[in-house]
């Protein structure tokens, strides 16, 4: 399957990851080598093989509904680069 | 050419746990900012979640209370996409396998009638957190305290033709929830909250036209205005020619428009996969069979049960049991007087009245059951006139004791007393004997309004305490006997 490195800068912009234009080449043909593997895994015959969501044949363990925690608020936010008020700030996001 | 509006709705509803979906943050409303922000809520590293029994429940309980299927074996899913309210950079969901399945939800509407809607699916997932835009120049303040709040994300297919039946779905989906206690279901607050996918295509067509999604209506009225101004904006593209552009919409109640969202856009690409740090939630028959024996009456049942045990209208039913303490306060009142339509009529005017202008809900009224059911039997054994017994009302509402004390220490008793009644009726006669001629000379149309006059003046000296039918029947003989 073939990607085109617009596929690579769309993909990138979803993961908020920064390619160098200089290296998208290289990256758009090692991205194009993972999906061939991937392709190839797709041959196997699964029909009637229940899809596997996890690798532990186990069930969710459930918690009961109590707060259990208290506010950490100051030191949850110490690595914060920057606060105010409480609030977490980050670079101006809008609609 | 006339346009037929397809709908469907997806409704995201917070549920009423003590604390988060995977987290023992405390999930209560307006905390400080982030003081309910614990290091899984905030996607600390190395953090896990576990999930919430009574999310589970709460989740299990809405399927069956719409009779859906429950899926036994459903699974959590990544929803990758950035914003800062999201610290993890994926939502969890579920989006292969959800724990309800398809079912039918049958809605009342105001006629009485039943309106199927198809539901497709009912999801657990967790809430972000919010982005406040408006307080730190040039910069977003983050409050993650809402981050991790269960959500139940509700979706029907496009069954919905009209915004009265939008409307009518969410308030009974509203009335459900609040039934079942898995939510408190306020939108102001956010606690449910709605999405609109909205296409138009040409009446009588089968097929279905380009969709937009308006994002995050929060009120009953709301809704109908987004739906009449999105409507009337696709409308008047397709009209011209112009096709409509798949996009996410936000309604602006100021300008009363939707206007796109563009940003939403670029990342409309969720990648969902398998959360890999959740394994299956698995249900047994035993235990759903365990929540089902334990559901309350619901809204549809208990409107059937009050139409048939009180003989109350389709109408009266459905609007009494709107909420299950309108519908506890109309039972308790029954059981202190047996006149059902009687306190439904006062439940529904009056009381109804008190409590929107005050803006408080039936719980909290100063007016308790057993004070309008006292009311209500003093009106139906004649001791108070339906006018007294609104004066009666006003008093219990300023709290000034039973229906019993007010009518004793006001002296409000309906005077029925037929000597004094033809006294009164004398004495009014007496003072306005050029009416009385007047009467006497008139034509029969004429004399009906002279009446009024003399019912107003026997009325006013009796400080409103005559029996209005008595004073009728004296009024009118004296009258037409010279």
């Amino acid at each position: 399957m073939p990607v085109t490195t617009e596929d690579v800068a769309q993909v990138a912009l979803l993961a908020r990851l920064s390619i160098p234009e200089e290296t998208m080449e290289d990256v758009t043909g090692r991205f194009t080598r993972v999906l061939e593997l991937v392709a190839e895994l797709q041959q196997v015959d699964t029909d009637g093989v229940v899809p596997m969501s996890n690798p532990h044949d186990m069930e969710q363990r459930l918690r009961a509904d109590a707060v259990t925690e208290e506010n950490r608020r100051d030191e949850l936010q110490k690595p914060a680069p920057s606060v105010e008020d409480g609030y977490f700030l980050v670079p101006r996001v809008i609609d | 050419m006339s346009w037929e509006t397809v709908m469907g709705l997806e409704v995201h509803l917070q549920l009423a746990t003590a604390s988060k979906i995977f987290s023992g943050a405390a999930n209560k409303f307006g905390a400080d900012p982030n003081s309910q922000a614990c290091a899984v809520d905030l996607g600390m590293p190395g953090m896990l979640p576990v999930l919430n029994e009574q999310a589970v429940r709460y989740a299990v309980m809405f399927g069956l209370g719409i009779d859906a299927r429950i899926g036994k074996r459903s699974i959590f899913d990544r929803k990758n996409y950035f914003y800062p309210d999201l610290p993890k950079g994926y939502q969890v969901s579920q989006f292969f396998e959800p724990i309800v399945c398809e079912g039918v939800f049958q809605v009342p509407l105001s006629d009485g009638s039943l309106f199927p809607i198809r539901i497709t699916r009912a999801h657990l997932e967790e809430d972000a957190g919010k982005s406040v835009h408006d307080r730190f120049p040039g910069q977003t303040g983050v409050d993650l305290n809402r981050a991790g709040t269960p959500l139940l994300e509700i979706v029907t297919e496009p069954d919905f033709r009209t915004a009265e039946q939008a409307v009518a779905y969410l308030k009974a989906l509203h009335s459900l929830v609040t039934y079942l206690g898995i939510s408190d279901g306020n939108m102001a607050e956010g606690s449910m909250r709605c999405d609109i996918n909205l296409s138009l295509r040409p009446t009588g067509s089968d097929s279905y036209g380009t969709r937009t999604e308006i994002k995050n209506v929060n009120s009953f009225r709301f809704v109908e205005k987004a739906i009449a101004a999105e409507t009337a904006r696709q409308q008047e593209l397709l009209e011209d020619g112009v096709s409509i552009v798949q996009e996410t919409r936000l309604y602006d109640a100021d300008r009363d428009e939707t206007r796109s969202m563009r940003s939403k856009e670029v990342a409309n690409d969720y990648r969902y996969f398998p959360e890999p740090d959740l394994l299956p939630i698995v249900l047994t028959d035993d235990y759903i069979d365990s929540v089902r024996q334990a559901l309350p009456e619901l809204p549809a049942a208990k409107r059937e049960r009050f139409i048939a045990q009180y003989q109350l209208s389709d109408y009266d039913a459905a609007l009494l049991v709107s909420s299950p303490d309108m519908a506890a306060y109309f039972e308790k009142a029954v059981t202190l007087c047996d006149e059902p339509k009687a306190i439904a009529n006062w439940m529904l005017g009056d009381l109804s009245a008190a409590l929107n202008k005050e803006g408080i809900p039936v719980s909290q009224s100063p007016v308790e059951p057993q004070n309008l059911a006292g009311l209500v039997a003093r009106i139906t054994d004649g001791t108070l006139s339906s006018k007294l017994g609104k004066q009666v009302f006003e008093a219990l509402w300023q709290g000034e004791g039973s229906a019993d004390q007010i009518i004793e220490a006001r002296g409000l008793r309906q005077v029925s007393d037929t000597g004094a009644l033809e006294k009164l009726v004398a004495d009014v006669m007496s003072e306005n004997q050029d009416q009385v001629a007047q009467y006497r000379a008139a034509d029969s149309s004429k004399q009906k309004k002279l009446i009024g006059f003399f019912v107003g003046q026997i009325m006013k000296a009796s400080k409103g305490q005559a029996n209005p039918q008595l004073i009728n029947k004296i009024l009118t003989e004296a009258l037409d006997s010279d």
